[in-house]
Order: structure tokens, then sequence, then C-alpha cells
């Protein structure tokens, strides 16, 4: 039997379900052939266990310059430059990210609790002083990432505004390409004065750490590194503040079961596994290798669906509800393999945090428009809400 | 009884076996990677020792059962 090769753009499942023809192929064809935009043949993987075996195999290269992407007029990409370790393999991937994991540790993060309190509040006393209707994600979901990871690296207030204004247009709705390129050649040059600006005068935080490690890090390196941290910061967490609390406006009964202290770990492992904001990611074959009993060739790109893994009834009972008090350990949302996300326990605190401060904040808080009227993120790399009105009750 | 060995080499510094099992895994200060607090955990623990093996993303935990 020959099948076509599935083809982008994927249908939609809805706005809080994975694609169409992924959720239907997973059972019977945990991997598939598809045809990315450029034209290539390579393979899509459904199943959680085959895109966790993909995942660990080094046989599975992540080095950016091999692969194809499901973004059409993606061009070919030139390989990572130095420090960009997220598109890179061991030993040069591993050299970068070992400079920077001691930083993001569980016991370090949760050190942050009480600074990302702060911060929502103060975001939270900004929406109330507005008063309804306001945009979640232009009020909180955005802005306390971008805080948090700002503080985190070191990103002075001066610096701070003028990244944040080019960050937002890097993710505005109907930015042209050559717009967001010209917002990140902005960002780029911010943080490379900012670099000069540490190693003149080194403070208390991480690019500091960096400017000052033994490792001897050039400018080059330290600037891709802190735009790595400082974009996987920011879009990750705010699209999950986003998406998340307008699922959990359609399903106010689990409101409680996240403002719950005792059940809010868990809670949002169930966020995060019924809504990654990643799609997938890509991974290219350096060798023939055989997948659930297909062969798969050198050279051919693998992309794996992390929303369809997180969906599957081999690991989770009644994949399809979201259901906060539901054992949700597993979900891939943050990947598998050396690969695994560094900033999932900043993530973590940082979600742990915002969810309940908003809800106890506003226990009236209600979608301002009609669910079909949010605008979703189905054409950007990380899936998400681009506005999510909101309002609550005032007393007056 | 349960015996936890951790391979530091193959460790990516996730931090799931610390946020999985506290009581069994920390992480170091300087890299973040896998410090075993109890190597012979108590059998109550025993299930999230195997859990913490099973989501570690870098297969670098396992345990032993020994009589």
């Amino acid at each position: 039997m020959t099948t076509e090769p599935l083809t982008f753009p994927l249908t939609s499942g809805g706005t809080f379900s994975p694609p169409k023809e992924l959720m239907a192929m997973r059972g019977e064809r945990p991997i598939a052939r598809v045809r990315y935009p450029d034209g290539k043949l390579g393979w899509m993987v459904t199943r959680r266990a085959t895109i966790r075996e993909v995942l660990a195999n080094p046989v599975f290269s992540a080095r950016q310059e091999l692969r194809s992407t499901p973004f059409s007029g993606a061009g070919p990409t030139p390989p990572a430059p130095p420090g960009m370790f997220i598109g890179m393999d061991p030993p040069d991937h591993t050299h970068y990210r070992r400079l920077l994991t001691g930083q993001f540790t569980v016991r370090r993060m949760r050190l942050l609790t009480e600074r990302v309190e702060e911060i929502a509040e103060e975001h939270l006393d900004r929406m109330a002083a507005a008063g309804p209707p306001v945009d979640l994600v232009r009020a909180y979901a955005s802005p306390i990432p971008a805080m948090v990871i700002c503080e985190l690296l070191g990103v002075p207030q001066d610096y701070r505004t003028r990244f944040e204004r080019e960050a937002a247009e890097m993710s505005r709705r109907d930015a042209t390409p050559e717009e967001r390129q010209h917002a990140m050649v902005g960002i780029f040059s911010y943080l490379g004065e900012l670099v000069g600006r540490k190693r003149v005068e080194p403070t208390d935080d991480l690019l500091s750490g960096l400017v000052t490690d033994d490792a001897g890090l050039t400018d080059e390196e330290l600037t891709n590194l802190a735009f790595m941290l400082l974009g996987a910061g920011l879009d990750t967490t705010a699209n999950s503040l986003g998406l998340g609390t307008f699922a959990l406006l359609c399903h106010p009964e689990q409101i409680p079961v996240i403002t719950n202290p005792e059940t809010v770990d868990n809670a949002v492992e169930e966020l995060l596994r019924f809504l990654p904001v990643v799609p997938g990611t890509v991974r290219t074959a350096l060798a023939d290798v055989e997948v659930e009993g297909v062969q798969v060739r050198a050279g051919e790109s693998v992309m794996v669906s992390l929303p369809t893994a997180n969906r599957d009834p081999e690991r989770f009972t009644d994949p399809d509800a979201l259901d906060l008090a539901r054992p949700a350990a597993g979900h891939v949302a943050f990947g598998h393999g050396v690969h695994q996300c560094l900033g999932q326990q900043l993530a973590r605190v940082e979600l742990r945090v915002a969810f309940p401060a908003l809800f106890r904040r506003f226990p009236s808080l209600r979608l301002a428009v009609p669910p079909a009227e949010v605008p979703l993120r189905d054409d950007m790399i990380m899936y998400g809400v681009h506005e999510l009105p909101v309002a609550w009750d005032t007393e007056s | 009884m349960t015996r936890i060995e951790a391979d530091r080499e193959l460790c990516v510094s996730a931090g799931m076996c610390a946020l999985t099992a506290p009581e069994i895994f920390d992480q170091d200060d300087d890299e973040g990677r896998v410090v075993v607090l109890d190597a012979r955990p108590s059998a109550d623990l025993r299930e999230g020792a195997l859990e913490a093996a099973r989501l570690c993303p870098a297969a670098a935990l396992t345990v032993h059962e020994e009589p």
C-alpha cells in the first residue's frame, strides 16, 4: 500500500488539539512519510515512545544546517554560529550547555519563587488599576517571563525597554520577514553592547558569570548565548501562560485545582502536557537507521510531534481530556534527550506562581470575547494566542 | 533491596530526577549534574526512583534490584 506523504501546513485539529493528520496516524503509523516545504522527503513521528527513542539516539543530529523544516519559505540554514548550541551536536553542544546548567537547577530556580511572585503581583496591580478589559498577553503573560529572564541574565532597565520593544516587533502577527529580521539585528546589537559593558563592569548575574568564566568565551559566543537564553525565556513561558489561561477559562471548574498550593505543581504539568507550545522539533539521520520497522536513510529529516506524544494513550488515560488532577508527569513538552529544555525548571517556577496569582486576584476572570475570536498563533514557530482579551467584575 | 546508580557523564542536568524524587536525587551547584543523596533508598521511595530513571532524558540513571 502506498500513501501520499503528509505535507505542510497540517490541518488544525481545533484550538486545544494537535493537527488532525497527526492524531489520525499515531495509532497505526507512528512514523510516516512527509514532504517538507523544501521538497525533500522525510519522516514524521507521533508516538511518545518512538519520539523518545529518536531524541535519545545520537544518530539523529540536531545540526541546524542538515535539517528541513516544516516552515514554508525557510531557506537553507547555515551552521549554528558559535554559542548557539541548540543547533549543535555533542561535543560542541555539551561544551556550551554545561556552562549554563549549574544556573538552571531545580534548587536554584526555586529560589526565584519569591521574586517571581513580586513581579506577578506588580503586573496584577497594574491590571487592576487599568480595569477591564485588558489583553492578558500584553499585560501579564509576556512581561512576567521577560522581566524574570532579563533579571537573571543581568539586562539593565534601559536595555530592557529597548529589548522588549524589539521582541514585541519580532512576534507581532503582521510583521514582515524584513521587520522581524530588523528587530533581530537590533536585539543582537544591544546584546553585543551589553556584553561589552559586562566585561568592563561585571555584576552579579548570569551574563557576567559567563563573561568572567574560565572558558574564555568570545564576544560573539557570549552574544549568541545571551540571545538564545532571552529568546528561549520569552515566548515559551509567555505562550504557555496565555494558552493555559485560555484553556482554563474554557474549563473554569478546574481553576480551583491550580489555585490550590497542594495541587498546583501537577496542574502545571497537566497544562504543559495538554498544551505544549512547541509543535515539534526536527532531527536529521547521520546514518541509515531503523525506526519502528521503517528504514530512515542518512540525510533524511525526522520531525517529532510533541503535542501528539502528549496525547498518547500508551502513557496517558483519556489523553484528550484536560484534567488538572491526573498524573501528568512523563509529557515531552520540554523534549527529551541531551537537548531537553535547559530552562524547564525556570518555566515551572514561573507557571506555578503566575497561574494561581492571576486566578486568586481575579476570581471572576473571564474571556472578553467569544472563544472563536481569540487569535491563535497557528502561523508561528511557537503555538499560543496572539491576544487574550479578558474581563472581571470590579467593585463600584 | 534497591540500589541507585547515576552516570554523571551521561547526565545533561535537566533536573528531572531532583524534581521527581528529591529524597534521592539532587544536582551539584557547579554544572547541575546529578548527585545521589540516597543510593539505597527504602522501599517506599522505590517507585519514585524508578519513575526518575524512566523520565531521565539522558538515560543516566539505573535502578538495580538486589537480594
